[in-house]
């Protein structure tokens, strides 16, 4: 299989839904074009709001077509979808109990040269606090597709942190994918690789490489649903491999390291390394620089390993 | 509107000003300025021009409101409590722990109540989105919203006024409680208004402008308001804590403590006035 545009596939996904469900409703908030989601407007013209550049507005109408019945995917890139709409969404779609989808784009160091302002550390932190909602970044073009359907038909809010760009799929062959259910990618006995999102699975898998060439035997899981945490996976190869490392394109603080942390100090202590943004803002550049900037490479990712085994 | 009918909606509106004031008295604190303010918009509303049916609170075919002004949820308890949606009991249990009657509006917890609010601002658009899901299901309902004029300062609210114009949307009308005070002070003190009516039609929005508690001045904007080509603005001119002896025109009305003592003080004053 060649790669996909991750945007393409999200896009495509959603116009095959709202063909199955005339319920669903996209809103957008002058990233369209970044979204790929004019072909949805095309389609289903009147199904589809672009609100003009006013995020707050897009999740209070978005409630309030939940309310009636619809079933509202909203977009904006990451930062928005979390920082700058944070209230909104609290209250408006999750207090409210209502059933708003919320995908933000261009997660982390994915913003690239839209630097600083666009880069998103925190939103996955904003959106693990909110009570019940669902938080998932998929990591390949196969998945995407099948979490977001799942997203879908089930009731409630959900925040899906969204890779756009082109994607190989990772998984070889035809696989059930379930929100909540962690991915073992490649198996191993000396360490757990739990990683999250495309940039951060494709460094953990090159992580395994390097770590073989080195004899150490590391399992990889792609930890697609940072919540629900599947604890009992956390927990599984906690005890199978004594030794954890998380790797998220993200703050280390309320994330993917944070989540797996918490899970083992009260379950199973066990050494952990957490990869990630070390309390610090993001900037501008190209993504292999930023990368390396912010201390997420496969060669970070081994060099955790050997901290947690010197 | 009939003499009988006009009768009947200022006996209605005293009714349920007396309810939220015994409601908040029985607790011993509460928002009771700006729900009395409201007391002949809902009044009117819930009596006269809105479709509800208290036995189906969620009716697809209803007429909904949105009141983004969450903190005058004990006004329209009165009102939906009055009308058969709960047990007229439950206006005792305002607030208290495991209560359906919560200080802001919660459209899980109070059967009749459409949206949740009480984070200031965010009603109008839930109130637009509310339309434009009506109007893709073919669904007949108009939808009220009702925004503060504190809660005017808020930036999302002028947000949903650009998108409401843009959408033609036809079925929306919005009331302005303008009561001209805040929590820390007059209006114009803090953060003018200046021509809020100017500010709405340049916004795209047909502007009435009424007093309030004037029943037949209301009634005849919100019957001209359901037959507009675009949205409606309703500004009500009113006077915060009105009917409330202690209350009226102070700016410590926002939210104050209210003894049981005075408000049943209040509520006696209202029966003489009735009476003289």
């Amino acid at each position: 299989m060649s790669a996909s545009e991750m945007r393409q596939v999200y896009a495509e996904t959603l116009i095959r839904l709202a063909e199955a469900n005339p319920e669903i409703v996209l809103l957008e908030a002058d990233l369209m074009k970044a979204a790929g989601t004019r072909g949805f407007k095309e389609r289903f013209p009147e199904r589809t709001f672009d609100v003009g550049v006013a995020e707050a507005n897009m999740i209070g109408i978005a409630a309030g077509l939940s309310a009636t019945g619809k079933i509202p995917f909203t977009h904006t890139f990451a930062c928005f979808a979390s920082r700058r709409v944070f209230d909104q969404f609290f209250i408006s779609a999750n207090y409210a109990r209502l059933n708003v989808k919320l995908v933000g784009s261009d997660p982390g160091i994915t913003a690239r040269y839209n630097g600083g302002t666009h880069m998103p550390f925190e939103d996955l932190g904003l959106m693990r606090i909110i009570p019940g909602l669902v938080v998932f970044e998929p990591s390949d073009p196969v998945s995407l597709a099948q979490l977001l359907e799942e997203s879908a038909w089930r009731y409630g809010c959900s925040y899906l942190r969204l890779h756009r760009y082109a994607v190989e799929p990772r998984y070889p062959a035809p696989q059930r994918f379930t929100l909540g259910k962690g991915v073992v990618l490649r198996d191993g006995s000396d360490v757990t690789l739990i990683a999250t999102g495309v940039v951060m699975v494709d460094e953990a898998l090159r992580a395994a490489e390097l770590l073989a060439a080195q004899g150490i035997d590391a399992a990889v899981i792609d930890m697609h649903t940072l919540k629900p945490l599947d604890v009992e996976l956390v927990l599984t190869y906690a005890e199978k491999t004594g030794a954890i490392v998380t790797c998220e394109n993200h703050q280390i603080h309320n994330g993917l390291g944070s989540a797996v942390a918490e899970v083992l100090a009260e379950y199973r202590p066990t050494p952990l390394q957490r990869i990630g943004v070390r309390d610090v803002f993001g900037e501008v550049g190209p993504q292999d620089y930023l990368l390396r900037r912010f201390h997420l490479t496969a060669e970070d990712i081994v060099a955790a390993v050997r901290r947690l085994r010197a | 509107m009939t003499p009988e009918e006009l009768a009947f909606l200022r006996a209605k509106a005293k009714e349920i000003r007396k309810l939220t004031i015994d409601a908040i008295g029985y607790l011993g604190v509460g928002h009771i300025g700006g729900a009395l303010s409201l007391v002949e918009a809902l009044t009117l509303l819930y009596y006269r021009h809105m479709r509800v049916d208290p036995q189906q609170p969620r009716w697809p075919e209803r007429d909904w409101l949105v009141l983004s002004k969450g903190h005058a949820g004990p006004a329209l308890y009165s009102v939906l409590a009055d009308k058969g949606f709960f047990p007229r009991e439950w206006l005792h249990t305002l607030n208290r722990g495991g209560t359906s009657l919560p200080s802001h509006c919660d459209r899980t917890l109070t059967p009749g109540v459409d949206m949740t609010t009480g984070s200031l601002g965010q009603g109008l658009s839930a109130a637009l989105g509310i339309a434009l899901g009506l109007r893709l299901s073919g669904l007949p309902g108009r939808v009220y919203c009702i925004i503060g004029d504190g809660e005017s300062q808020e930036g999302q609210i002028w947000e949903a006024a650009m998108a409401a114009a843009h959408y033609r949307v036809n079925t929306l009308i919005a009331l302005l409680d303008y009561n001209k005070l805040q929590i820390d002070g007059p209006v114009r003190e803090i953060m003018n208004l200046e021509d809020v009516e100017a500010k709405w039609r340049a916004f795209g929005w047909k502007v009435y402008a009424v007093d309030g508690h004037d029943l037949e001045q209301l009634d005849a904007a919100l019957t001209l308001a359901r037959s507009a080509a675009g949205p409606v603005l309703i500004v009500l001119h009113t006077i915060k804590g009105k009917g409330a002896f202690f209350a009226e025109g102070k700016v410590e009305n926002h939210n104050m403590p209210v003894s049981y003592e005075l408000a049943q003080e209040a509520i006696r004053k209202l029966d003489e006035e009735e009476q003289a």
